[in-house]
């Protein structure tokens, strides 16, 4: 009976087309991953299609009939898509609702935010130093990229935590290191102490404020909220078009969408995922069963984040600039929105919806999108779109729980045991039929 | 002695100016005048003292009249005579004439007879500082007070004497309180004797007035001097050890010519430039210096040419301040009365601290207040019925617009926030009933969806208020009666606004009580809250009672949105900036329990304020750090202050 629970709870909420053999052990047995999901297959597929597609039709190196701004945007949707991942991992898979990713996302940008600002402007101070009589010190290069980039702050000095800006390899490792130890610790802490639900979804958006109140001040040291600007410029790399780079930053989110969503599907396929989920639905039966349920948390918690991290350490080079309000509370909190509309519980589902509001947020607030005369009253939407968001957002809540990504199972048919809608578990919260289908 | 002769004159003719009255000569002030009739008609600064002095201790009437006139240059003599008078100009060159002695008119004439006296600024000032002993006795307190303010803010040696002569005749008590205080600041700044100095300054031990620190401050002005040996009884400053840095201490003696200046990195920098000779520095080749070490060698190289000074080193440095000895002296005062004014600041300085505490107290007290304010709305449908709802701040928000619509129509303050608080409560519980009908009631069973669902109400409903409100700050004025603060001394002092917000805090915590423990309402929540199928059981309707729940938490939101936005600006985003710290205060105080609420909300705002002390320029990071405090918190107490227990536990 111990180990049917898991692997029919796998069946409800595994990989959306897969039909799991029934007799298989819940480890999933010897097959490869690609053939026991074969949306991962078709994902790969759809991914790589779209980054050729946009290739030939960008002005980098195809017709030039996209341009380079769209395909930033794209390319940073691709790098949402990625974060949303996380999100649904966290969240739809193991029912964490964090309120602290984007905070991870942001800090990763920063993370790489610092090398590219370090690093292009010790080319400007070096150039510029280089007309002076005495060639400069180490010294005088170091105080003169200080001066350049903290001028704006009043301070003329590098904070500690820029002590390894100078160096890309150790920033890289930041943009890993700094979000993973940040989840690690708070983590630890949150459910070490049991904390779950939403007292927990309230503690990461608190940490999520003080994180982006920090940020907001001058001497946090990183020039307050004015954040860091300029990010778009490779250092070293000025003669290369923003055409072209904007491509290797897609191509490059696109590679990191891909990886991250085999990872994620080899994560929740396996006897992991049946965990999982199964603290999800109930985690006090799982804790009983003997699985160390705050260890498996801990470490979805922390891998999301790096997976986070490594998001934003693509998207921002891509936005140019990233602030402290790119952390407030409200970011992460739309990433939960993306992931709701597109579908939780299911991994393209969260791609999905990351791509598809976040897209559409960006036409309607563009500016794009025709306004609506009413009469006495013309709908804005500019200013009318977060409204609509909102509200659709308690629409998808109320009435399609299973988001965007419900609709790819209607269309697949897929009928599931009536229980009569009721709960799966004994508790109040427990997860009810209707949310466990897919 | 030729004005004399002419005074003399004067009386025996008794020339009239024509005109009706008759011109007082042998008046006292005008005797008094023409005995100084020489350098009053000078008109210097330098000379003119005595003459001022005279009047101002004649003790006559007249005289205060005279001075004013004077400074208000209306003083005319006659260039014959040298009589004084008062004149105003007329048409035709005429001036009108009135005696100095009771201002009578006396007449006109031609104005090239008269001279003009034009006391300059200086000389006005004089007169100024004269005349504020008349107006220190002056019988309107009035005029006294005013006197007393112009000696507050600008006071002169001069003024001592003036106020203490007019201590003793004053009738008014608060007058005369002020002014003895005000003598005995004056005496500290400007008494030359020692003794009295320093029993004044003794006197005024303990005492918080910030004039008081202003007059005692720069007696204790020190400067920190060197010698080969320091003077009898000087504090003794080791450089680098005390608060004298080595840095500062040989700055010191640079500035005075006693040491050479430190060789530093822009100076070693800019010998080198100099010095380049193609392309080398003393020999050395300009591509390799480009580090510190390198450089000091060029420049060494440089001095033992000679074409640099010689190398300050910080051995250099050590041995010319070890060859003196730093020490601090008293410039602003004599030692004794300086050393006495220390330690009176120094007895200051703890009754500083004492009452500091207790504005410090005061402030968290008043910021608890608020946060309770903005909790006890959650503390309803959290706390109580379990249903986390992220619009609550909204809600909040909701209420503060309703008063500020509701003063666009009622002008009158007052009755504005009578009509609004009971119209917050309405809107707001209606929006709460509204809320929790259309969405709440389908996600009782699955807390992270209402969280979401309500989430999404929050950014509509944010959004919607900056489309009909616009993005600036809306103003909720509070009525006259609660403008200024109540101040119990130059520290503590708390605005009534904030007295009021408390005293509305008290009021909602007794109503949440009456409620929840005296009413049938309350009897049915509780039921409701602890076994809704027991409870529909025995005839209770558990929809009807969790939509009055709910809508009643959201009515007292409303109201604590008046409350802070009487305050606070109203703006689209006010509510939002409170919910994390509402969720914070519900969540430490204890979940379902609204003594944890308001001992959540005291400790909240306690933290915070207590961090924004310690680090007063940076809001930011007080909250920043209270959150973590927070978070820490949680860790040791998961279910916060009062934790519930045994059935309560579980429903």
């Amino acid at each position: 009976m111990t180990d049917t629970a898991p692997s029919s709870l796998s069946k409800y909420s595994g990989g959306a087309g897969a039909e799991p053999p029934r007799l298989a052990t819940p480890s999933g047995g010897a097959k490869p991953l690609v053939q026991r999901h074969p949306s991962v297959l078709i994902f790969i597929g759809c991914l790589a299609l779209f980054t050729l597609g946009i290739t030939i039709l960008a002005e980098g190196f195809g017709i030039g009939v996209i341009s380079t701004s769209f395909v930033k945007t794209l390319g940073k949707t691709l790098c949402l898509c990625l974060v949303a991942l996380a999100m649904d991992l966290v969240w739809g898979y193991t029912g964490i609702l964090s309120l602290g990713h984007m905070a991870f996302f942001g800090i990763g940008g920063y993370a790489i935010g610092m090398w590219l600002m370090y690093a292009r402007t010790e080319l400007i101070v070096v150039e510029s130093l280089a007309q002076a009589p005495l060639p400069p010190t180490p010294q005088e290069i170091s105080d003169g990229i200080a001066a350049q980039i903290f001028g704006v702050v009043g301070a003329s000095e590098f904070p500690p935590i820029w002590a390894v800006a100078h160096s890309l390899p150790l920033q890289l490792a930041a943009v890993v290191l700094v979000p993973g130890l940040i989840a690690l610790v708070f983590g630890w802490l949150a459910f070490r102490s049991r904390v779950t639900g939403v007292y927990l979804s309230i503690l990461t958006q608190a940490m999520t404020l003080a994180l982006a109140l920090y940020l907001f001040q001058n001497d946090s040291g990183l020039r307050g909220n004015n954040g860091l600007s300029g990010l778009q410029n490779l250092p070293g790399l000025g003669d290369v078009p923003q055409s072209t780079v904007s491509m290797w930053f897609l191509w490059a989110s696109a590679a990191a969408l891909g990886l991250g969503y085999l990872f994620c599907a080899w994560i929740v396929s396996g006897k992991f995922g049946s965990v999982l989920r199964a603290i999800r639905d109930d985690e006090a039966r799982v804790r009983f069963l003997g699985y160390s349920v705050e260890a498996y948390k801990l470490f979805i918690f922390t891998v999301t984040a790096v997976i986070a991290g490594i998001a934003g350490a693509l998207y921002y080079p891509q936005a140019g600039i990233i602030n402290p309000a790119e952390i407030a509370p409200i970011a992460s909190i739309y990433l939960a929105v993306w992931v709701a509309i597109g579908g939780r519980g299911r991994l393209y589902g969260a791609v999905i919806g990351a791509a598809f509001v976040s897209l559409l947020s960006t036409w309607f607030t563009g500016g794009q999108a025709p306004d609506i005369n009413l009469g006495p009253y013309t709908i804005q939407w500019v200013d009318w779109w977060t409204i609509l968001l909102g509200l659709s957002f308690v629409a998808v809540t109320l009435f399609a729980p299973k988001g965007i990504g419900g609709l790819i199972v209607i269309i697949e048919r897929r009928t599931t045991p009536n229980r009569h809608g009721a709960d799966l578990g004994p508790d109040p919260g427990a997860l009810r039929e209707k949310e466990a289908e897919t | 002695m030729l004005w004399l002769c002419r005074l003399f004159l004067f009386c025996a003719v008794a020339v009239m100016p024509m005109g009706a009255g008759a011109q007082q000569l042998d008046a006292p002030i005008q005797q008094l005048l023409q005995t100084h009739g020489e350098i009053i008609a000078k008109s210097s600064r330098k000379s003119i003292g005595p003459a001022i002095d005279a009047l101002a201790a004649s003790g006559m009437a007249e005289a205060q009249v005279v001075l004013q006139r004077w400074q208000d240059k209306e003083m005319w003599f006659n260039k014959d005579t040298a009589v004084f008078v008062f004149a105003e100009e007329i048409e035709n060159r005429q001036l009108r004439l009135f005696d100095v002695s009771d201002g009578s008119e006396i007449g006109t004439a031609e104005k090239n007879a008269y001279k003009q006296l034009k006391p300059n600024s200086g000389i006005r000032g004089m007169i100024a500082a004269a005349l504020v002993q008349f107006q220190l006795s002056d019988p309107d307190p009035n005029t006294r007070t005013t006197a007393l303010d112009a000696i507050e803010r600008d006071a002169e040696a001069s003024h001592l004497a003036a106020l203490r002569a007019a201590i003793d005749s004053e009738p008014n008590i608060q007058i005369k309180a002020r002014k003895t205080r005000l003598e005995r600041l004056l005496t500290i700044r400007f008494d030359d004797d020692d003794d009295t100095r320093i029993a004044a300054i003794v006197g005024f031990k303990g005492d918080l007035g910030v004039d008081v620190r202003a007059a005692l401050n720069p007696l204790v002005t020190t400067r920190v001097e060197y010698a080969e040996t320091a003077p009898k009884g000087a504090v003794i400053l080791i450089p680098g050890a005390d608060t004298l840095g080595v840095a500062d201490a040989y700055d010191l003696m640079v500035s005075a010519g006693d040491a050479p200046a430190r060789t530093d990195a822009s100076t070693i920098r800019q010998t080198l430039i100099d010095n380049i000779n193609g392309t080398t520095v003393a020999g050395i080749q300009i591509a390799t210096l480009d580090n510190d070490a390198a450089r000091l060698k060029a420049y060494a190289a440089l001095a033992r040419n000679g074409a640099a000074d010689p190398l300050v080193t910080d051995e250099t440095v050590r041995a010319a301040l070890g060859a003196v000895t730093f020490f601090e002296v008293f410039i602003g005062a004599p030692p004794r009365v300086a050393t006495a004014a220390q330690a009176a600041l120094d007895d200051i300085e703890a009754a500083v601290a004492f009452n500091q505490t207790a504005d410090l107290a005061l402030d968290a007290l008043s910021l608890a207040s608020i946060y309770f304010l903005a909790a006890i709305g959650l503390a309803i449908t959290f706390g109580v019925m379990g249903v986390i709802n992220m619009a609550h701040g909204e809600f909040i928000m909701m209420g503060a617009y309703t008063g500020y619509v509701v003063q666009l129509f009622i002008p009158d303050y007052t009755l504005s926030i009578l009509v609004a608080l009971p119209l917050a409560f309405a809107v707001t519980f209606g929006a709460g009933v509204a809320m929790e009908r259309l969405v709440i009631r389908w996600l009782y069973h699955r807390p992270l969806e209402t969280l979401l669902a309500t989430f999404g109400i929050s950014i509509a409903l944010q959004q919607l208020a900056k489309n009909i409100f616009g993005t600036q700050a809306r103003p909720l004025t509070a009525p006259g009666w609660l403008d200024g603060s109540w101040v119990i001394n130059d520290i503590v002092s708390i605005s009534y606004i904030r007295i009021a917000i408390f005293v509305l805090a008290l009021t909602f915590l007794a109503l949440f009580l009456f409620v929840m423990n005296r009413t049938r309402l309350g009897l049915e929540v509780r039921a409701v809250t602890q076994n809704p199928r027991m409870a529909a059981s025995m005839g209770i309707n558990p929809d009807r009672i969790n939509m009055l729940t709910f809508g009643f938490g959201s009515g007292i939101a409303g109201i604590a949105g008046v409350a802070i936005g009487l305050y606070a600006k109203v703006t689209s985003e006010m509510g939002a900036d409170y919910i994390v710290q509402s969720f914070m205060t519900v969540v430490v105080g204890g979940v379902g329990n609204i003594w944890g609420t308001l001992l959540g909300a005291t400790m909240v705002g306690t933290l915070q304020k207590g961090i924004e002390f310690l680090n007063p320029s940076n809001t930011l990071a007080a909250q920043t750090y209270m959150i973590l405090f927070i978070i820490l918190f949680i860790q040791f107490r998961p279910k916060g202050i009062i934790a519930l227990k045994g059935r309560a536990a579980e429903a």
